[in-house]
């Protein structure tokens, strides 16, 4: 009994993890890289969705319907950094101001085009034994966590990673050196749309579709990247990990909603004692131990 | 409210609200903001009943507007989360009011829902501020939080959702909220739907007026150099985490007031004002009006409302669209706002002599920041 509870607990953990980060991966490249936070990026991961939904109701094979919706968010997003974004760069404020107003924008325009649902996409892979709860979900995880595992040997460990981190410390060194600057811009927000796109491609068949949809993921997100902190990657698995258990724990014994409730409180808490976020601690412990060294 | 605030010996009141930090301090001003104010105040004897009844719900969103404007204008802090206060006052009324019937549930009602919402600003302004938390941060911080009411309010459809006879009702809201009143018992003054209407005017006024004084105080001073430069600021003893917290918890209380004024306009109350989309609003009026300028937040509320609501009543669902591509254009192209950018014009074209009145006073004239 206490082994099958132990079981439930893991892949509440393992759902809750997956969506946690997810949710935030694309908002948390594009912050962590480019100082933008992006305020329409639930209405990034709806275009991602919609765009999934209607590739798969024209006949589309899911995987292949979720490929274009990542294509397609990327372009929009790449788009919407020529026209919009490019010209907010280094204005904080103003650019999640400007983002904010492209996403109601597009929540209406997409409410008006395509009314308030879209055709549904069933869950694949069918249900695990034992533990209630779709396959989908463990392939869910196992794409979270390749992807981080991705996304950190491609800012760590390629040349594109080097550029793209040289634009975003020092711009003006960067270009000196002979970077296309703009180009590494214009690329890591569509690396960030792209994610988001994939996001909503994902959680296509399980989340019903509306215009609402991008804003079931804003509140884990927004968390995820306050309690993660500057470092991107490593931020957003911590966060992660720390607001999926806090929230399982909690779903748990008392329900989905007080789970996201403790882990709102718990978002607070942290942020009360880790101003700069859990990475910001690991970056402050570092230095400590350089110092003693 | 004093309409007759023209010329003459009345420079002496007037002092207090004027100074550096507000743009519009000529005669030409006050004389312009006088007769706009008139003018609202004609506005149920000329459109009748029905003005009244919208037109209160719009200058509750004024004060709302204010609110933003008062600390991420002065302040520089960005609270994408003021729909959070508004909305939990309204409820707070709600909950005191139905329970506690005739005037004295409505007079504790206004008194208990303010300080719900001033004491919410404060503890999570408190958390905030003194927990080192910094700009971006506070800006998503507070829009969590109303998203996070939002989904709260919205999950409060059952039975057991209720505290006393007031029903929480989910997504179907709290209906059956009373009016405003102030009194003991049946003895007092209850608020009717035109004395609603003045009592909405009256607050924006006098917090307006109230708030151009306290921008314009020491404390104002103070409030302004946080926002330019808080470690100099600090540097120079001033106590900046305090001044934050006073200013966000203030701006709750401002908030909070928006909030009791519109739900007893409404008599109705439902979490779709913790939404993403309400939370956008105050946001958006700020960012178009000038949010260095109170009163150019206050007309771009009026203005902006107005729009929607004809947009609403024609059938149309263009108003979302049309609103967000106004916040991208105007930061895109004039980032301070409309209210500011026309001063800087006005003040050009008038620059050799002493200005002419203004006639259109609620669009060539205002008070604001030092840019």
């Amino acid at each position: 009994m206490a082994g099958l509870g132990l079981l439930d607990f893991g892949f509440e953990f393992v759902e809750i993890f997956a969506f946690v980060v997810l949710a935030t991966v694309g908002l948390a490249v594009i912050f962590g890289m480019m100082g933008i936070i992006n305020l329409a990026h639930g209405e990034f991961i709806l275009v991602g969705a919609y765009a999934t939904t209607f590739s798969f109701a024209a006949g589309l094979p899911l995987p292949l319907a979720m490929l274009a919706g990542v294509v397609i968010t990327a372009v929009f997003g790449v788009v919407l950094e020529r026209l919009i974004i490019r010209h907010l760069y280094g204005r904080l404020l103003d650019s999640m101001v400007v983002t904010w107003g492209i996403s109601l924008v597009m929540i209406q325009l997409v409410r008006i085009v395509f009314g308030n649902s879209a055709p549904g996409i069933g869950i694949p892979f069918g249900q695990l034994p034992i533990v209630d709860g779709p396959v989908y979900y463990l392939v869910l995880a196992v794409i979270a966590v390749g992807l981080l595992g991705g996304l950190y040997a491609l800012f760590m460990w390629t040349d594109f990673g080097v550029r793209a981190r040289a634009t975003m410390q020092d711009e003006e060194t960067a270009r000196s050196m002979g970077i296309d600057t703009d180009r590494m811009y214009a690329s890591t927000f569509a690396i960030g749309s792209a994610l988001a796109g994939l996001t909503g491609a994902l959680y296509a068949p399980v989340m019903p579709i509306t215009p609402e949809y991008g804003t079931g993921f804003l509140v884990e997100a927004f968390v995820a990247v306050v309690v993660g902190g500057a470092s991107v990657i490593v931020g957003t698995v911590l966060a992660s990990g720390f607001l999926g258990t806090v929230n399982a724990a909690v779903t748990n014994v008392a329900g989905t909603f007080m789970g996201q409730v403790a882990m709102l409180i718990a978002a607070i808490v942290a942020i009360r004692l880790l101003p700069e976020g859990i990475t910001g601690l690991l970056a402050d412990l570092r230095e400590k131990r350089g110092e003693s060294e | 409210m004093s309409v007759d605030s023209s010329d003459g010996h009345l420079a002496q009141l007037r002092r207090p609200f004027e100074g550096p930090n507000t743009l519009g301090n000529s005669s030409a001003f006050w004389a312009g903001l006088a007769v706009a104010v008139a003018l609202l105040a004609a506005m149920p004897v000329v459109f009748g009943y029905y003005a009244a009844e919208v037109g209160a719900v719009f200058l509750a969103y004024a004060l709302l507007g204010m609110s933003l404007a008062f600390i991420w204008g002065y302040c520089g802090i960005l609270s994408f989360g003021q729909v959070a206060f508004f909305g939990v006052a309204g409820y707070a009324f709600g909950i005191v009011a139905i329970n506690v019937s005739t005037l004295t549930g409505a007079t504790l009602g206004l008194l208990a829902a303010v300080a719900v919402s001033t004491a919410f600003a404060a503890v999570l302004g408190y958390f905030m501020f003194y927990g080192g938390v910094r700009d971006v941060y506070v800006t998503i911080l507070t829009l969590v939080v109303a998203l996070v009411l939002f989904t709260f309010m919205g999950q409060t459809a059952g039975g057991e959702w209720a505290i006393g006879d007031a029903r929480l009702g989910g997504f179907n809201g709290m209906s059956g909220v009373p009016d405003l009143g102030i009194g003991v018992g049946s003895v007092g003054l209850e608020v009717g739907l035109v004395g609603h209407y003045y009592v909405t005017l009256g607050t924006v006024v006098a917090t307006y007026l109230g708030l151009r004084a306290l921008v314009n105080s020491q404390f104002g001073y103070a409030m302004v150099a946080t926002r330019e430069d808080e470690t100099r600021t600090e540097m120079f003893g001033y106590d900046t985490t305090f001044i934050k917290f006073a200013v966000f918890t203030i701006g709750g209380a401002i908030a909070g007031l928006g909030g009791v004024l519109f739900t007893t306009q409404n008599n109705y109350i439902d979490p779709s004002v913790f939404g993403i989309t309400a939370a956008a609003l105050p946001v958006v009026w700020a960012s178009v009006g000038g949010r260095t300028s109170l009163l150019g937040t206050v007309g771009a509320a009026l203005a902006i409302q107005f729009v929607d609501y004809q947009l609403a009543i024609s059938g149309s669902e263009w108003a979302l669209v049309f609103i967000g591509s106004l916040l991208v254009f105007v930061v895109l192209v004039m980032p301070e706002g409309v209210a500011p950018r026309l001063h800087d014009h006005v003040a050009e074209y008038r620059e050799p002599n002493d200005p002419e009145p203004a006639e259109t006073p609620a669009a060539t004239d205002y008070p604001g920041g030092d840019d």
